[in-house]
């Protein structure tokens, strides 16, 4: 896989969720994502910078473009360096919340996108990598 | 501390028409005077005004020290002419240039008084930077309120704006959501809704979300609390709009809509609600 562009974008507030999901749908329609794979990949973002904004205390999303052989993608990492998460197949369980959400959030995600990698450990943050293709 | 020297002062008193000459041509220069926005009489005055104001306190006042009880009047002044320029759609620069293109006629005006005393010059020029730097960034600051102030209340005009509640039929009020449902919106949203659904006495809500970009977990919430509460009054909601990509992504996601009826456009509501009320449209002969 070889990344053609990428960059950073920080996650500190309700308002920067908002300005992630737009600056990722910008990036699906560059690589030719269909409007349902847009959609996905949109709602995906919008609940894990959501979860790097509430638990993490913010973070950062590093968005690249990528490539591998023929078709085109969008790479995203949600880092923070918040509290991590003790039980990662907890946290992954449809409805399980530590705070009064759907917790729905981590699961869903991971079924709206091609590739989903979660990385995390109390005291050591968490790194969310997810990738869809076109 | 840099209090101006008395015979600084006594400069800008006197030679208060030419000063205020070279600001003004000063400002016609750099462009500050050929916006429609703002007259050249209104700058002029508040030229005219600030220059008395600054002879005024820097008499008296510290000029390290803006905070201080005699600059009151000018930080006043500066709060009030950044506030109408913010207000006008008028940028921080030009406002900043009002102040700064103050410093060359000024400048110019040390050179001649302090002609054979350059030390004295020296200090001088360097007191009146400072000062005028200070007012400079008050002036940059009070622009920035004031642009945050204009801002926010766009938001709240639409926050308000964005939520109208319409009454379709009698007993069918539908809200048409437009835009990105934070918490704060939903709550203004589902008051208003509630508060229709009170007054008119109606017996069916239709949310119509075809203008709402993003269905995730935190919308999702919001609407299923919105459906408890209208609910809890004794009346129906259906949920309109949901586009087939919405719906799609609904079903990764996971979320649970089962217990509320749910339609593709506001018209399926609309006839659904129609039905539900007894009504039926038929083609008039
Ligand atoms: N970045 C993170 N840092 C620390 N804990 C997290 C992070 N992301 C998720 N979690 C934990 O995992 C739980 C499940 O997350 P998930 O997003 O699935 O649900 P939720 O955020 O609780 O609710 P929902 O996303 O449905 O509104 C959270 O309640 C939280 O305890
Ligand atoms: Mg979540």
């Amino acid at each position: 896989m070889s990344s053609m562009r990428s960059g950073t974008f920080a996650l500190r507030s309700e308002q920067d969720v908002v300005l992630g999901r737009q600056a990722v749908r910008k990036l699906a329609l560059e690589c030719g994502l269909r409007l349902v794979d847009q959609t996905k990949l949109v709602t995906a973002v919008s609940e894990l910078a959501r979860n790097a904004v509430i638990y993490g205390g913010g973070g950062d999303m590093d968005w690249a473009i990528v490539e591998e052989g023929a078709r085109k993608g969008v790479q995203l990492v949600f880092r923070d360096n918040g509290p991590g998460i003790p039980d990662i197949k907890q946290a992954m369980t449809d409805g399980w919340t530590s705070g009064n959400g759907l917790g729905l959030g981590l699961a869903g995600a991971k079924r709206l996108v091609d590739q989903f990698d979660i990385q995390s450990a109390p005291g050591q943050g968490t790194r969310v990598t997810i990738t869809k293709w076109n | 501390m840099s209090i101006l020297k008395q015979a600084t002062i006594d400069a800008i008193k006197q030679n208060e028409s030419a000063l205020l000459t070279a600001w003004i041509a000063g400002l016609e220069q750099e462009g500050s005077l050929s916006d429609n926005r703002i007259t050249r009489d209104e700058v002029s005055a508040q030229a005219k005004d600030f220059l008395r104001l600054l002879v005024a306190a820097s008499a008296v006042g510290d000029a390290a020290d803006l905070s201080r009880g005699e600059w009151a009047e000018s930080r006043q002044f500066l709060e009030l002419l950044s506030r109408s320029r913010a207000q006008r759609g008028l940028d921080s620069q030009h406002t900043a240039r009002f102040i700064f293109s103050l410093k060359r006629p000024l400048f110019d005006q040390l050179q001649t008084t302090y002609a054979g005393d350059p030390k004295a010059l020296s200090n001088e020029v360097w007191a009146v930077s400072e000062l005028l730097d200070l007012l400079g960034m008050h002036t940059i600051r009070a622009f920035q309120k004031s642009r945050e102030e204009v801002i926010m209340r766009q938001q709240e005009e639409l926050l308000e704006l964005s939520t109208p509640v319409v009454k379709l039929w009698d007993g069918v009020l539908a809200l048409p959501m437009i835009g990105t449902l934070d918490s704060q919106r939903t709550q203004v949203v589902m008051e208003s809704l509630l508060q229709r659904i009170v007054e008119t006495g109606s017996d069916i809500a239709i949310i119509d979300i075809t203008g709402v970009p993003t269905v995730d977990t935190l919308v999702a919430q919001h609407l299923l609390k919105t459906v408890t509460a209208i609910r809890l009054m004794g009346a129906d909601c259906i949920i309109s709009g949901i586009r087939p990509q919405i719906a799609q992504t609904i079903v990764h996601l996971g979320l649970d809509l089962g217990g509320i009826v749910t339609k593709a456009n506001l018209a399926d509501a609309l006839a659904l609600a129609l039905k539900r009320s007894g009504l039926t449209v038929t083609r008039a002969e």
